[in-house]
């Protein structure tokens, strides 16, 4: 039906307002939930990787909130390793930290095509009754084969010995590189040791399968079909491990003879 | 329901299916049908996203200018889609991030579109809802079918119930690695096509 250009200029506004108002109002309303649900996530992610919460459990939000107690959320400098004591953890934004210009610089060249790092990171203790770390746990990032993957490591209290490791965000291949999701693949990290005599970080992930941590302590089982999405873990998790990650929080925490004295 | 409306309804089932017949919404059917599950909510947003915008589509379609239908239609999808996947976001987060951008890409699926300017643009709202459904359904119908296939075969399991228990996890079913990439849907789609073809043979188009 052909219109006067006033009528069509008045109906094109009018469609625009309306959905303008039924779009923004929907985002409004629904935020809080959202947000509630993202930080559940993390918390979630947090707490596998620490061991605390199965991979497939279904738990209430109530629960996730009690077992995360004991969890505590640290704001690091992490050049230094200082704790960063005026920044809230609760409404620390990693990924828009690690982006921005003004919080974050440019990585050194490395294997795991880590682009920026954030000046500061939050990092979550867990901690026993008497406020002794009894573990730490790390997030990590770095490429695979198709995607950047986002997860946690967790240290034990030697700060050396793997407890776990889960990837929360990934685009890899299900089925193959999509494997890193698999609790049976994740639940052989743990009690490796992720530094070699000479302090270096060491752990890989190796072609076919590795022996038992006692006796394989360094490497761990291969993904089949995913060696490239294997290599790309081996890198992110030796990334930040090192003296660009987190080497200065961790030396901070005690050197390596300390840590294996206590 | 008259004649009419029942042939609304049911004829894009599979005599006038969106994806087989007229294939369209090709690439969303690819990227989601490696799981049921995710494939199942994708069919309702699509549902949902359809009937809607052919039903404003309809309401509006002896107001909107000729010269400016077209966008008139994207912003009317467009919308509906952006308050689907904020619903989505806050009702089924854990599917909401395996969909992560194609729920956002429905506002590029051809059927929507299609449907608004082929039928909706025509006909009165309560036909247009009628068609909407059975549009959708018919979509939902083909990507429900591919994703029992995908995942079936790829993961060994129905709905995320583990069926066929898999090598990996001390199971005998070694799993098709070429069901959970995308090329597989295309061969499924293909053959899903050819089967209905063979079963209605007036869809057959001649050289």
């Amino acid at each position: 039906m052909q219109r006067s250009p006033l009528y069509t200029i008045l109906f094109a506004t009018a469609v625009c307002i309306v959905c303008a108002v039924v779009v923004s109002s929907s985002a409004v309303s629904l935020k809080e939930r959202q947000d509630f649900n993202s930080a559940l996530e993390k918390q979630r992610n947090v707490l596998i990787a620490a061991g605390l919460l199965g991979d497939k459990e279904k738990v209430s939000p109530e629960e996730i909130e009690s077992r995360f107690a004991s969890i505590r959320g640290v704001v690091i400098d992490l050049e230094t390793g200082e704790e960063a004591a005026d920044i809230d953890p609760l409404t620390f934004d990693q990924k828009k930290r690690a982006t921005d210009p003004a919080t974050s610089r440019v990585a050194p060249a490395n294997a795991a095509l880590v682009k920026r790092l954030p000046d500061y990171v939050l990092v979550y203790l867990v901690e026993g009754e008497t406020g002794a770390i009894e573990m730490i746990i790390l997030p990590i990032e770095g490429y695979g084969l198709w995607s950047t993957l986002y997860g946690f490591l967790a240290l034990d209290a030697d700060l050396e010995t793997v407890r776990g490791i889960t990837f929360y965000q990934h685009g890899e291949t299900a089925g193959l590189g999509g494997e890193v999701d698999n609790p049976r693949w994740k639940a052989k990290w743990d009690g490796r040791k992720a530094f070699g005599e000479d302090g270096l970080p060491t752990i890989e992930v190796i072609k076919g399968p590795a022996g038992p941590p006692a006796e394989d302590p360094y490497r761990v089982d291969g993904l089949s079909g995913a060696t490239l999405t294997a290599r790309g873990v081996t890198n992110l998790v030796q990334f930040w491990l090192g003296e660009n990650g987190f080497g200065p929080l961790l030396d901070k925490l005690g050197t390596r003879e300390e840590r294996r004295a206590a | 329901m008259s004649n009419k409306a029942r042939e609304a309804l049911v004829d894009p089932l599979f005599n006038d299916n969106p994806i087989a017949l007229q294939v369209l919404g090709i690439c969303s059917a690819l990227a989601v049908t490696t799981r049921m599950d995710t494939s199942l909510v994708m069919s309702i947003a699509v549902i949902c996203v359809l009937t809607l915008s052919n039903l404003f589509v309809s309401l509006l379609r002896d107001g909107i200018p000729t010269n400016i239908r077209i966008i008139v239609q994207l912003t009317i999808i467009a919308s509906l889609v952006i308050v689907t996947d904020q619903i989505l976001k806050a009702y089924v987060f854990d599917i909401w991030k395996q969909l992560s951008v194609f729920v956002g890409l429905i506002i590029t699926n051809c059927i929507i579109m299609g449907r608004a300017e082929a039928y909706a643009m025509q006909n009165p709202p309560g036909m247009s809802i009628i068609d909407g459904i059975g549009n959708g359904l018919g979509y939902a119908i083909i990507l429900m079918i591919t994703a029992f296939l995908r995942e079936f075969f790829g993961s060994g399991s129905v709905f995320g119930k583990q069926v066929m228990p898999l090598v990996t996890e001390g199971g005998w079913y070694n799993p098709n690695g070429l069901m959970v990439m995308s090329p597989s849907a295309f061969f499924i789609i293909g053959f899903l096509i050819w089967a209905l073809r063979v079963w209605k043979t007036d869809q057959i188009e001649e050289d």
